[in-house]
């Protein structure tokens, strides 16, 4: 999703140190690496992944972050990027605290469960959504904890995690989400694409 | 078998090397091959550190043997590491038998083989002694350094010495020191070379009466540690030799046991006792967390190397454990690493066999380092 990219890389600075969590075959790495000349690093838990990305000259390693983030030193980071994964994991208010312990800030995407055709999807059909970010069926879906915006807003405040910038995109739009505009946003935003710190 | 000793490449060292132990070798032989060429810019030289048994002879024919050279399923034109494309050297350890000083040549003091006066030898040694080799071959900088097992832990104990004389470095399959496990396999096999009569404290050399049941037996308990429970079940289960029923005897009944002392008599032909000593002492004594205080990261602070830690998921003699130890190690400093766990049912021994997982790994980041490399050396 190259909008996607554009967006995650507008908030990332240059030559920063970016750890990228769940990054999947490293494209989002390469173009951090090529645009903004980060020092990259990703944790990726499939191998085939894996091997794209050190075919990429990426420097990636197998494992799992449930299990592996804690090896990782406070702070040795700038930016860790959890890109649409949060969702899977057992525990997501663990690991975006780890997030936030190993870098400064962390930038965390999620496939909103507030979006409008989502909740259609459910209101009309009564079963499970099937939509463009969300394609599984319930019974093969790795996506554990599916949240909406509002949602992970809330979290952020429970765990006094400051939340720096955060942006909607839809069908190629993008715009600021704010406190004022959050219940709409909540509803038209397909992604939700939060910077925040502790 | 017919040994031919007498095509061995080897480069005399004319300068004296300071071992671990305290002696001074006042010169030293190195014996090698290196398969390819090397590009203008050097960018494509890849040195190959070779395992406990292993030699310089990585591919190709075996110039002693006659047989095949021991990766040659890896190394060569097409391959994961592509004599095509890159310059490959492989040496044979200081302390070993394939032409490099060590117990079984000739000690110029006495014009006897050396045995057991050869001085005991470590890693670092032997690394050392491989860093000449390379001011030989007039290479600054190595695209990577690599090799399982041993080779694994002289790639590490390589970039702990000299970071800035190589690109990356893709440690296989070993472990930052020996566990007590490994020390008690090496010690087994040790002492069965040491109880063979014929091994005459180190000096068969004399009676020409080599300790072939000895080392054939050492040999064996290796090749347990190296393959897997259920590799070794796939294989052999309980099938009998030959015919259906037990022998009611101790002549080899089952498979796996001819399978042992096939593997345990073919090696003694080619492999000096004396140096399966000195090989495994130097494996033992091998500990990059000691001389670091208990801290391995500090081995390699300010490392600008690339690591790639490939491990096998049923190698239990270096288990998965002890190459994430390294990644962690590596992580905390900020090092370039990478790290891939390959599922495999073939043990140790995983890296010395067809296995695409690790094949496809190993050659999707050496390609993509020499990119690099080459980009680095053009600046």
């Amino acid at each position: 999703m190259k909008i996607q990219d554009d967006v995650l890389a507008g908030l990332i600075e240059l030559n920063s140190r970016v750890l990228d969590v769940g990054c999947g075959d490293g494209n989002l790495l390469l173009y951090l690496k090529k645009n903004k000349r980060i020092d990259g690093r990703g944790l990726e838990i499939n191998q085939k992944n894996v091997q794209e990305c050190l075919a990429k000259g990426l420097a990636v390693v197998e494992g799992d972050a449930e299990k592996d983030l804690i090896n990782y030193p406070n702070r040795s980071f700038d930016t860790a990027i959890l890109n649409q994964a949060i969702q899977q994991f057992y525990e997501p208010r663990k690991v975006l605290n780890e997030l936030l312990r190993i870098a400064e800030k962390a930038i965390i995407t999620i496939p909103n469960f507030g979006y409008w055709k989502v909740r259609l999807n459910l209101l009309l059909t009564g079963t499970m959504p099937i939509t463009k970010t969300l394609p599984y069926s319930w019974y093969n879906t790795p996506n554990l904890h599916m949240s909406s915006i509002k949602d992970f807003y809330n979290l952020c405040n429970l765990d006094n995690i400051k939340v720096i910038k955060s942006i909607s995109i839809s069908s190629n739009k993008i715009g600021d989400i704010t406190s004022n505009n959050l219940e709409i946003k909540n509803l038209v935003s397909e992604l939700g694409v939060f910077v925040v710190s502790k | 078998m017919n040994l031919d000793y007498s095509k061995i490449n080897k480069l005399t060292i004319n300068e004296p090397i300071k071992l671990d132990c305290g002696v001074t070798l006042d010169k030293f032989d190195i014996a090698y091959e290196t398969f390819g060429e090397l590009d203008e810019s050097k960018s494509n030289a890849i040195l190959i550190f070779h395992a406990l048994s292993g030699d310089q002879f990585v591919t190709g024919t075996n110039k002693v043997t006659g047989r095949s050279g021991w990766w040659n399923f890896v190394v060569g034109p097409n391959l994961p590491i592509d004599t095509e494309k890159y310059f490959i050297i492989c040496a044979n350890v200081i302390g070993g038998c394939m032409g490099s000083s060590g117990p079984k040549e000739i000690n110029p003091k006495t014009n006897k083989p050396y045995g057991l006066d050869f001085p005991v030898i470590t890693i670092k040694d032997m690394v050392s002694a491989q860093v000449h080799l390379l001011d030989f071959l007039g290479i600054k900088k190595t695209l990577c350094v690599l090799g399982g097992s041993m080779g694994g832990m002289q790639a590490l104990q390589f970039c702990s010495l000299y970071p800035d004389r190589t690109f990356s470095a893709v440690p296989i399959a070993c472990a930052a020191s020996h566990s007590a496990q490994n020390i008690a396999f090496n010690e087994l096999a040790r002492q069965a070379i040491m109880a063979d009569p014929n091994w005459d404290s180190g000096n068969y050399f004399l009676s020409g009466k080599i300790p072939r049941n000895g080392l054939a037996v050492a040999r064996m308990a290796g090749h347990i540690s190296y393959l897997s429970e259920q590799g070794l079940q796939n294989k052999f289960g309980r099938k009998l030799q030959e015919g259906e029923g037990l022998n009611f005897s101790f002549d080899a009944d089952f498979q796996v046991e001819s399978y042992l002392k096939y593997q345990g008599y073919a090696f003694v032909d080619r492999f000096d006792a004396n140096s399966y000593l000195y090989i495994t002492r130097a494996m033992d004594y091998f500990d990059l967390y000691k001389i670091n205080e208990g801290d391995l990261s500090k081995a390699f602070i300010n490392t600008k190397v690339k690591f790639c830690i490939i491990s096998f998921s049923t190698d239990w003699l270096y288990p998965t454990e002890e190459s994430k130890k390294i990644v962690i190690a590596l992580n905390s400093i900020g090092a370039q690493v990478s790290f891939v766990n390959i599922i495999t049912n073939n043990g140790h021994d995983s890296f010395l066999v067809e296995e695409p997982e690790f094949f496809q790994t190993l050659k999707g980041f050496l390609d993509s380092t020499y990119e690099d490399f080459k980009n680095e050396n053009s600046r």
